[in-house]
């Protein structure tokens, strides 16, 4: 499949099983940076759509950070001039405090190491789940349960800390595992459709943990707050650069699982199948795979990863102390993430360091400029539409357009 | 090399297993019987003789007044109990296939009667009150399984009801506040509309993944409106305060006793539920508008090669499905809540989506399934304030779990139109 181009590869959010990250072919890039960048066999052109959706996102969100700034609309009846200026400003403000919020300082640079760690994790389940044909929105209630299976073991297990953590963290595996495998099972044995099954899993989830998180197994004795007592310290991810910066040892606990999907995607039977299988089901059995086996472990090491994506929200989030929506919008960011990142576990790598930069940004740009985070959310929605239609950006920026095969990423409602 | 014995063998074996039918009669055999021993023991057995549950029947202003069924908790649920497990029973004869949704509908009737009877012993609990909530809470998960059922019978898979929601109730709710009701309920209709035709033109013009499509219409929804909401709601309170729409009474309908309060004593959305039910009903299964659109559900390429413009019945019915959406957020926002809070649809489009293949597709089936739904969340608020020890989280949970078991196939197996979430590409 050496002459699929560029096009081809912008519009295959989960190409099937040829994309196996072998050298490049016509790419005219060194091979290193495909593999770097995660665009694969393509070349610089690959990451032109990324980009421009990106920016157009931006450009977007400034559009509607002016439309909704009340106070320059107040303005506009007596002096139209002045209130243009005064929107013009407020993007300024606010993309100012956006970039200053997410590279400015050291600590802004570990605020953005810290928000990408989680995201990088969360963004590698929901890949995998791609590369396979799933859509696992359950991310956000995988990390719940992964976050409090590890949350047990700090509180209820005593050990030094080079055996407490990676015992916390593969609790966390076993339980985020457990509630994305539960998808996986439904969907294999009655053919559930994976997105409601995880969807409505994650109210459960969420319910579950803000119930637990009132019971004394969890609970400070004598408190009657409905959080966790504090993680001891020996269960905590330690800080990478000192107690001042909050970016740990989770970082390199996401890289070394980008490194671990790769190969399992890449260079393992198992991984082989698994994107077999999301290429065509159909083929893969009639080869003799078993498939509805496959999806259930697809959806086990999926909802593993966000697992541990949740733990490094308990384990390492000061002040150590677990309140009933620690995963907050991660499960959902890890969609566009995965989408944006094009499955692949270094493009995912990469644009969860975007995202950290975006959020950890977004919340400095909440606090300075009164624009609220929320406003990631739609630029994120943006991303998305961008990448899953590289013919519209085409369309937009006037570049020339190939013909492209329609994607279908997801099967229907039949098993 | 088969011997005719063997053969024989093969035969008579052939004839013993059982079909799926018969497999599904006998795994819902054993349900019922698990669940009605449930019902004896726990219910049952765990209450205390001689504890009255007063069930009322009528509220506060009713005309007639001061209806309610007193009655035993521990023998009515010993009584539900012994009925459950001989419906079961009845199942694992392998008998009459025909009932076992039935037998499966009527055990889990008269399973809640006997919960509802241990909750409320010893003391009241306002039956009709909760089967009015049951109607009331089921109209926006029957709008969003229109919705859904729109869009799917013409071969487009719609996640982004949850969206379309959230965004014209939030539409219906400003606009509402600023220039009147009907200002409100065009605007919800409009927005409806307006993301209805975004889930066509990325799908149809662009050839986006479908649940994509619907999963960033979820995402713009909730990220513009809890960014607006956070920026604008909060400084201009006036806009987030529309007038609530007031029921219609209907005359004389209205003072039946249980059946008035029910279903007669509503705001025309829920008059229009039904309404819309019937009319797509009929619309679907005895117009031209129907067969196109099924033709085009069903087998795109067939319609086509007929002369029907595919991509046209597509965006029609994906926009009429997101206006039905639109008065869905309307009914949210202007009459059940009558404001409007971040992320105030907790999940209730995809609820709505389960509903619809619960349905089967089918407008009744949507209104009956969406009915089931509001049930489950009914009970789950008025038990909550019985206070029966039970922590409140898992009656929260219970709409999701039932949402999941049924899209897990307690219905059976269930068969979407054949197109569903293909594109297609005119030749």
């Amino acid at each position: 499949m050496t002459d699929a181009g560029p096009d081809r590869e912008s519009a295959t959010t989960a190409p099937g099983p040829q994309d196996d990250g072998t050298p490049p072919g016509s790419g005219g890039t060194p091979e290193w940076f495909d593999r770097a960048t995660g665009v694969g066999r393509g070349t610089l052109h690959a990451l032109v759509v990324p980009t421009l959706a990106l920016l157009l996102a931006l450009v977007v969100g400034a559009v509607i950070i002016m439309v909704t700034d009340v106070d320059a609309w107040r303005l506009m009846g007596e002096d139209p001039g002045a209130a243009l200026g005064e929107m013009i400003n407020g993007v300024w403000v606010a993309y100012r405090a956006l970039f200053l919020g997410a590279f400015g300082s050291v600590r802004a640079i570990s605020e953005t190491l810290f928000t990408a760690t989680p995201l990088i994790l969360a963004g590698l389940a929901v890949a995998l789940g791609f590369r396979a044909g799933l859509f696992n929105i359950g991310a956000r209630g995988q990390m719940f349960i992964g976050g409090l299976f590890a949350v047990w073991v700090a509180l209820h297990v005593e050990l030094p800390s080079l055996l407490h953590v990676p015992l916390a963290l593969l609790a966390a595996i076993v339980g985020g595992g457990i509630w994305g495998g539960l998808a996986g099972i439904l969907k294999a044995r009655t053919g559930a459709h994976e997105v409601i099954t995880t969807i409505m899993l994650n109210f459960i989830a969420a319910f579950f943990t803000l119930w637990v998180l009132k019971t004394s197994v969890f609970q400070e004795e004598g408190s009657n707050l409905p959080q966790s007592a504090p993680i001891p310290e020996t269960a905590r991810l330690t800080p990478i650069f000192g107690d001042q910066y909050r970016v740990n040892i989770g970082l390199f606990i996401a890289i070394g699982a980008v490194f671990f999907v790769h190969w399992l995607l890449f260079r393992s039977t198992l991984g082989f199948e698994f994107r077999a299988a999301g290429f065509s089901p159909s083929a893969s059995r009639y080869a003799g795979m078993n498939v509805a086996l496959l999806y259930t472990l697809v959806m086990f090491i999926s909802g593993a990863l966000a697992g541990l994506a949740g733990a490094t929200m308990t384990l390492g989030l000061p002040p150590y102390t677990v309140t009933s929506n620690f995963p907050g919008t991660i499960g959902f960011d890890a969609i566009a993430l995965a989408l944006l990142g094009r499955s692949h576990p270094f493009g995912v790598l990469w644009s969860g360091l975007l995202f950290g930069a975006l959020i950890a940004g977004g919340r400095a740009m909440q606090g300075a400029a009164g624009v609220s985070v929320d406003l990631v959310i739609v630029m994120q929605a943006l991303i998305i539409i961008f990448i899953a239609a590289p013919k519209l950006v085409r369309a937009v920026f006037r570049l020339k357009a190939a013909e492209t095969e329609p994607t279908q990423l997801t099967k229907g409602w039949g098993a | 090399m088969t011997t005719t014995v063997e053969k024989e063998r093969l035969e008579l074996e052939q004839r013993n297993r059982a079909t799926p039918e018969e497999r599904r009669s006998i795994i819902i055999g054993w349900v019922l019987i698990a669940l009605g021993l449930l019902v004896i023991v726990f219910f049952g057995l765990g209450t205390d003789p001689g504890m009255d549950a007063t069930f009322n029947l009528s509220l506060q202003t009713d005309r007639i007044q001061d209806l309610s069924w007193v009655i035993d908790a521990r023998n009515l649920s010993i009584a539900v109990g012994v009925i459950i497990v001989g419906l079961g029973v009845w199942r694992l004869t392998r008998r009459a296939l025909d009932w076992t949704n039935i037998s499966l509908a009527i055990g889990f009737s008269l399973f809640s009667l006997a919960f509802l009877a241990w909750a409320a012993a010893g003391s009241q609990f306002s039956l009709v009150g909760m089967l009015r909530s049951t109607v009331i809470l089921s109209v926006v998960v029957v709008f969003g399984a229109l919705t859904g059922l729109m869009c799917e019978r013409v071969g487009v898979i719609n996640i982004g009801i949850e969206g379309q929601l959230l965004a014209s109730a939030f539409a219906g709710v400003v606009l509402s506040s600023a220039f009147g009701t009907w200002a409100g309920l065009a605007g919800a209709l409009i927005t409806g509309g307006l993301l209805g035709w975004l889930l066509a033109w990325l799908t149809i013009r662009f050839h986006v993944d479908q649940i994509i499509a619907g999963v960033v219409i979820n995402f713009l929804a909730l990220g513009l409106t809890s960014l607006m909401s956070a920026r604008i709601l909060s400084d201009v309170q006036s806009l987030n305060a529309p007038e609530r729409i007031p029921s219609w009474k209907i005359p004389i309908l209205a003072d039946i006793p249980v059946i008035g309060p029910m279903f007669f004593d509503h705001t025309f959305f829920v008059y229009g539920m039904f309404v819309l039910v019937l009319a797509i009903h009929m619309g679907l299964f005895y117009t031209r508008w129907g067969l196109r659109s099924r033709s085009v559900g069903e087998h795109p390429r067939a319609a086509d090669t007929a002369g029907i413009n595919v991509y046209w019945v597509r965006y029609r019915n994906v926009i009429l499905g997101g206006m039905i959406a639109g008065f869905g957020g309307a009914f949210l926002g202007l009459a059940q809540v009558a404001r409007f809070e971040e992320d105030m649809t907790g999940g209730i489009g995809f609820i709505g989506l389960a509903a619809m293949i619960f349905g089967r597709w089918l407008p009744f089936g949507a209104l009956g399934a969406g009915l089931v739904f509001g049930f489950a969340r009914a009970v789950q608020q008025k038990v909550a304030i019985l206070n029966i020890g039970l922590p409140s989280e898992f009656l929260l949970m219970l709409p999701y779990v039932v949402t999941i078991i049924v899209v897990a196939g307690v219905v059976g197996k269930t068969r979407p139109p054949a197109a569903d979430g293909k594109p297609y590409i005119k030749q």
